[in-house]
């Protein structure tokens, strides 16, 4: 068989993307090489489709139809317009680095605080480090992301460093009809106390962008780290993050995403338990209305023994939107005393809305505590009856019901602006839909 | 004078059977009535369909409050109009904290009668003062709504809602059911302390004990989806010694 003739419109015009990019991208040299292998390799496997298994409900050749061509350098009304929508994307008293449509820009970035290092991948790119644009774990999006990755933080934070204040990692879109590739690398060092925030927003007037980003994070022995993610793309933009997360020994790690925007979101993640003794806690929420088409895949791989995992997703689909949830929980041969749980629960609120939940177990190992759940439901009637005889219109009623049923996923950020932040970008959604 | 509820011939079904089959209770403002009568009569459906709980289809009567069509209002505006149940089994809402929830549902009725919303500190002290009025501790409303609550908590938040909304109209359903004596005495003095000129309450009970609690100017007598006999207080006594079997037979 001919593979070429089995290309869609859309790889021939990935294809085009790429070849009109190539002159624009950072790095040269062995980087340009590891961007052409990279691309070859996306172009083997072509867009993930529904019969590859981890894309079974996110079918981008069916979702994405095309890729859009690379967007262009922000210029001054570009930065301008995204410094207005820090205002709201801004949490209070954090550090922030921003990127604008996958440039970073250091007018509207602070400057580092103690203890960390921060550079951008431009830089490193240009000075030749290949090593930045690996293509591992085997997955087309990823491939395609190196090939493209303009820009992204390098941060390091060094061993034993306590930051006082979170840092926040601001992704800003300003664009429309174009695709935004960045990638980011963020080292915590052994017993450091870190607060990460990553954000999505959109500028005023930004549409239907694209964004493909890629984190490549790592957690030292004995370090601390809250991270929480909040994903509030424009209501046309298509977003796909892919993370790989490394937790070194004695760790304690808690990760929270939430996907409140975006016409088509997907966050997958692999964290991999390197180090015995750690914990790890994984809280997600997908706030979905309209058609919008949210995704969070998550792979926790339990490669040493005593470590914990616990994992809680909630799911508010509205609509006709399409909310998916995959969780897989794998225990390797010698990883005993593994204690992993993971448990889902969607809450429908049409007839026409769907939530599709995939836990998986993969367990090698004879001595573990493992376990999943999933549930999916309407509002309970009684409780929404009992509001609204206090007074409270039926959208007022829901909303404290939603705001309750996802609280519980939310309440697991331990600090106090960020928890607020997350209840925030909750609230909006439901003022959004009243 | 116009009657604060006026209920006229009520005809009720849920699903195909129906339970009310005509009934008539005129309740004017100052007057606490009594409705009392055996599992099944219709008394608690009537407390659902006058604050308007889905499931219950009309098929004839009326019923009007302050003179307007209430059957025409959602729960919501019936509430902020002044009508108030207390539910015979209050629900729990995890992950709403009674005190959010409090001032929710209080700044939701001003809104609706074009008042302003409470201010926080003047909210506070209100909820205070009747939370210990009605011996409800502090941690209480910090939890979800009726959460991990004991049958006596639940029912004292149901008097801490009524006290704070301030209704026209209070019904209370069953309001005695899986309460203790004690428990049901400062439920009682609760009750009591709300009674006004410009208040009338609806009490709806399987057992005369409550009303020696809270005393009632009328008692209705319900059989079989009806009023089968209306009287004085001392209606309910003489009940406590007949039983309701003659009711049942004449109905």
């Amino acid at each position: 068989m001919n593979v070429a003739l089995a290309k869609t419109e859309t790889e021939r015009a990935v294809n085009s993307v790429f070849a009109v990019a190539r002159e624009r991208l950072p790095g040269s040299g062995k980087v340009a090489e590891a961007r052409r292998q990279a691309f070859d390799a996306f172009e083997r496997a072509g867009l993930p489709n529904r019969r590859i298994e981890e894309w079974k409900y996110t079918d981008l050749r069916a979702l994405m139809r095309e890729v859009l061509p690379l967007a262009p350098t922000p210029d001054a009304a570009a930065i301008k317009r995204a410094r207005a929508a820090l205002k709201t994307a801004g949490v209070k008293r954090a550090t922030r680095l921003v990127l604008v449509d996958g440039v970073f820009v250091p007018q509207l970035s602070d400057a580092a605080d103690a203890g960390i290092n921060v550079k951008t991948l431009r830089e490193a790119l240009e000075g030749g480090d290949r090593s930045l644009l690996t293509t591992e774990p085997s997955d087309a999006m990823i491939a395609l992301n190196a090939a493209m990755a303009t820009d992204g933080v390098l941060v390091s934070v060094a061993d034993g460093a306590s930051l006082a204040k979170p840092l926040q990692i601001i992704h800003v879109a300003t664009v429309s009809k174009a695709s935004v590739f960045t990638r980011s690398r963020i080292e915590v060092g052994n017993g450091a106390r870190v607060t990460l925030v990553e954000s999505f927003v959109a500028a005023d007037g930004a549409g239907a962008y694209q964004t493909n980003d890629a984190v490549i994070l790592s957690v030292g022995d004995g370090a601390d780290l809250s991270h929480v993610r909040l994903m509030a793309d424009s209501a046309d933009a298509a977003h796909i993050t892919s993370a790989v997360f490394a937790v070194g020994a004695r760790a304690k790690y808690n990760l929270f995403n939430m996907t409140s925007g975006g016409a088509l979101s997907r966050f997958s993640g692999l964290v991999t338990m390197n180090g015995e003794g750690s914990e790890l806690n994984v809280n997600g929420v997908n706030l979905l209305k309209g058609t919008q088409h949210g995704d969070t895949t998550l792979v926790v791989d339990h490669a040493v023994p005593n470590c914990t995992s616990r994992e809680i997703f909630r799911a508010v689909v509205d609509d006709r939107a399409h909310s998916v949830f995959q969780g897989r929980i794998i225990v390797r041969p010698h990883a005993q005393k593994t204690d992993g749980k993971m448990m889902t629960r969607a809450l429908l609120l049409s007839d026409e809305a769907e939530a599709d939940n995939k836990p998986e177990l993969e367990i090698f190992a004879d001595d573990v505590t493992c376990g999943h759940g999933a549930t999916a439901g309407a509002l309970d009637e009684s409780l929404l009856f009992y509001l609204r005889a206090r007074g409270l219109p039926e959208k007022e009623a829901q909303a404290l019901l939603i705001q309750a049923f996802v609280g519980e996923a939310i309440e697991g950020i331990a600090n106090d602006d960020l928890r607020e932040a997350a209840m925030i970008a909750a609230q909006r959604w439901l003022e959004a839909r009243a | 004078m116009m009657a604060l509820l006026e209920v006229k011939d009520l005809q009720v079904r849920v699903e195909d059977r129906e339970i009310l089959h005509g009934l008539s209770l005129t309740v004017n403002k100052g007057e606490v009535h009594a409705i009392m009568g055996p599992n099944g009569s219709g008394k608690s459906t009537l407390s659902h369909v006058i604050a308007g709980k889905p499931g219950y289809e009309v098929t004839g009567g009326q019923v009007l409050f302050n003179g307007e069509d209430l059957l025409a209002m959602a729960p919501d505006a019936r509430a902020a109009n002044g009508v108030f149940l207390a539910f015979q089994y209050p629900v729990e809402i995890p992950g709403v904290a009674t005190m959010n929830f409090l001032r929710t549902a209080l700044n939701a009725q001003r809104k609706a009668r074009g008042e302003s919303e409470y201010s926080t500190p003047d909210f506070l002290k209100k909820v205070r003062e009747v939370a210990k009025s009605l011996n409800i501790p502090q941690d209480m409303l910090r939890r979800g709504v009726n959460v991990g609550f004991s049958g006596g908590e639940k029912k004292r938040n149901e008097i801490l809602q009524m006290a704070l909304f301030e209704p026209a109209l209070c019904i209370l359903d069953e309001m005695d059911s899986g309460l203790d004596i004690d428990a049901l005495r400062i439920a009682a003095d609760g009750v009591n302390a709300l009674r006004s000129a410009d208040r009338a309450m609806v009490v709806i009970t399987h057992y005369q004990r409550l009303l020696n609690y809270i005393i009632p100017d009328f008692v209705h007598v319900m059989s079989k989806g009806r009023v089968v006999k209306s009287g004085g207080k001392e209606l309910a006594l003489e009940l406590e010694e007949s039983g309701y079997a003659q009711f049942e037979d004449a109905a």
